[in-house]
């Protein structure tokens, strides 16, 4: 698919009558109507995570004599790991601007540097999963793990894949220029990184911090 | 042919400048998200606000802060290229809130009006 796109490499180089994926449809109708369509499975994202919420809040309480979110949350480390999240998230904003401006360089850069906040971010979660099930306080242990595990763990399963996707685009914005594709593909890719961000926000809050009340 | 590429520019400059935001825009989305979460985590760990109230607290400090992030770095809006998607975004936290707020609902008269007081696991299975 990238072909095409590999044979105009400048951003603006439409004039290829043969690049079906160029400007003359590509970024008027075709990456807009892609973008759209992108959001839209955001949004149905957003209905599994809120049905995994729902789940978490109904089971909250459900400790069955283990332990409960004060015995085992620390919030300082939750709190390193949203600041990494949130970094990477604002990182990322400074990708699309070198995008807006044609900077490749800049593009490439900053898309590195989200890729190892969120690396950062994930490594976190795995060390504190890694740390509860070896407490005994694993997915098996209560209903509350069961869910908890459930809900961090399909966040940092859509971070993990979040993570591929951006080495993917690191490489075929380096080979391949800022192309139309290229665009395309870095402005779903920006929706779907900021998207988690906003999901983040909700399990710090009505997860660990609320879990500790 | 020219004509053609230099409108298209144009077109690009113009949708840039709507829907993608500016350095001072993600400037002040990522100040707001870092004061918004430090009060959110100061609120839980510092022993300021009253016990009953951190709850409201860190739950309207977690809207305004996704309000902020939706509008700073998903440039969401009612300007006309983000109406749908906004439309649609609406239509969403709707579907959300019915499924939330209804689980919990359901499942906390269900708690309240079937399950037998102060009935621990073990006194749970002593009765099968």
């Amino acid at each position: 698919m990238n072909i095409s796109a590999a044979a105009s490499p400048g951003a603006h180089a439409p004039s290829h009558g043969h690049d079906r994926h160029g400007h003359d449809h590509g970024h008027d109708d075709g990456a807009s109507r892609t973008v759209y369509g992108f959001w839209l499975y955001l949004m149905s994202d957003c209905l599994i995570f809120a049905s995994v919420f729902a789940t978490f809040g109904v089971l909250a309480g459900s400790y069955a004599g283990g332990p409960t979110g004060k015995d085992l949350f620390d919030l300082p480390y939750v709190g390193v790991e949203t600041l990494l999240l949130l970094v990477s998230s604002f990182t990322f904003g400074l990708a699309t601007l070198g995008m807006h401006a044609g900077k490749k360089a800049q593009v490439v850069a900053w898309l590195v540097v989200t890729f190892l906040f969120g690396l950062g971010f994930i490594g976190m979660e795995v060390h504190e999963f890694a740390h509860l099930i070896g407490e005994g306080a694993g997915p098996d242990r209560s209903a509350f793990l069961s869910a908890y595990f459930t809900l961090v763990g399909t966040h940092g399963l859509h971070v993990t894949v979040g993570l591929i996707w951006l080495a993917v685009m690191i490489h075929q914005t380096w080979r391949f220029g800022l192309d139309g594709v290229v665009r395309r593909r870095i402005a779903c890719l920006s929706l779907f990184w900021h998207f988690l961000d906003l999901i983040w926000i909700c399990v710090f809050t009505f997860v660990y911090l609320r879990g500790v009340l | 042919m020219i004509d053609r590429t230099s409108s298209l520019h144009g077109a690009h400059a113009a949708s840039h400048e709507t829907a993608h935001g500016d350095l001072p825009t993600y400037l002040t989305g990522f100040a707001l998200s870092l004061a918004l979460t430090a009060l959110s985590f100061g609120a839980v760990m510092s022993g300021w606000i009253p016990h009953g109230m951190i709850l409201p607290a860190i739950t309207v400090l977690a809207l305004v802060q996704l309000i902020v992030q939706l509008v700073f770095f998903l440039h969401l809006g009612a300007s006309r290229e983000q109406r749908s998607n906004t439309v649609i975004l609406t239509l969403t936290v709707l579907l959300v809130v019915v499924i939330v707020g209804g689980s919990l609902w359901v499942m906390h008269n269900a708690n309240e009006n079937m399950m037998p007081q102060q009935m621990t696991p073990a006194a749970a299975m002593a009765h099968e």
